[in-house]
């Protein structure tokens, strides 16, 4: 029987192969990190690096392969959205840890 | 657009019960309160990374944390996560079936996620090393734990919706509420990545 699909959404297109591609780059980027600070060879820095781009890159592996946003018209208002938040947050966490630091700094 | 044919006749179908527009501007509204809960859990991180290491005497993030243990719930919500695409697949498929077979495994994973966070802080304020020790605690207790609430009512909401297909089946509100659920579920993946990432991987090191 022919069901109601949501199509127009902007968030709803997937298919098996773009699950399981997210689901596999997933494993890769989330298993990463862990062995870098489990193994714990690598000095402070780079281990740190290696979290943060593991980290973001897994990000955007779930925006486009879970999430579907890309820059397709359907997804733009969503896109739009995500990046003013993205301001956002970076004045929120970017500032609060400048201000506090640099008070910790001063304070000593 | 590789259902061409079908989401044609699907919108066509769609459009004699509901302006095909409700849905997407649902869906956006949805995404934009998805946008605000992003804010709150970015004063959250804010507030971790400015008190993540004032131990106040008390352990440290290296002496409390198993990692994999948390590999464990990583991997949990992972799995869930791409469940719960194959729900949306058989959603679009009409198979109300699997849609009922995934919402079940999704939720018993993110059960099994909240179970294992729930017995974390367990074990933490068992030992005396509750939220009130130090500020390290206090903001660890706050992020990971409005995280672990917002997946307990992401588990609500999968339960009902269990309900919901098991007795309306996917009628065009249904299926909506689905896309919703699972934009939601994808959500707090998301974010925990941003925890596993700071809190525990960086609070090990």
């Amino acid at each position: 029987m022919s069901q109601a699909t949501i199509d127009s959404t902007g968030a709803s297109r997937g298919s098996l192969k773009s699950y399981l591609t997210g689901f596999v780059l997933s494993l890769i980027l989330t298993a990463i990190p862990f062995a870098l600070v489990m193994s714990g060879t690598w000095s402070s820095s780079a281990i740190l690096a290696g979290i943060f781009s593991a980290g973001i890159v897994q990000i955007l592996v779930h925006l486009y392969y879970f999430l579907h946003l890309d820059t397709s018209s359907a997804a733009r208002w969503n896109v739009l959205a995500m990046i003013f938040t993205i301001l956002i947050m970076a004045l929120f966490v970017g500032g609060t840890i400048w201000i506090m630091y640099s008070l910790h700094y001063r304070m000593m | 657009m590789m259902t061409t044919d079908a989401s044609t006749i699907g919108i066509a179908h769609y459009e004699e019960i509901e302006h095909p527009d409700t849905v997407a501007m649902q869906t956006l509204g949805f995404w934009l309160y998805l946008m605000s809960d992003l804010i709150i859990f970015a004063t959250l991180f804010a507030t971790f990374a400015v008190l993540g290491r004032n131990y106040a005497g008390g352990p440290t993030g290296k002496e409390l944390f198993e990692l994999p243990y948390v590999l464990v719930q990583t991997l949990l919500l992972l799995v869930s996560s791409v469940t719960y695409g194959l729900v949306m697949l058989a959603v679009h498929n009409g198979t109300r079936r699997w849609v009922l077979i995934g919402l079940a495994v999704t939720f018993l994973l993110g059960l099994g996620f909240v179970a294992m966070e729930i017995h974390e802080f367990h074990s933490l304020i068992a030992e005396g090393h509750g939220p009130n020790v130090s500020a390290f605690l206090s903001s660890y207790f706050t992020l990971v734990g409005t995280h672990g609430t917002h997946v307990t009512f992401g588990l609500i909401w999968m339960a009902v919706m269990i309900g919901q297909v098991a007795v309306k089946g996917l009628t065009s509100p249904v299926q909506s509420r689905l896309m919703r659920l699972s934009m939601f579920w994808h959500f707090l993946d998301l974010i925990w990545i941003g925890i596993f990432s700071i809190v525990y991987l960086m609070g090990v090191m």
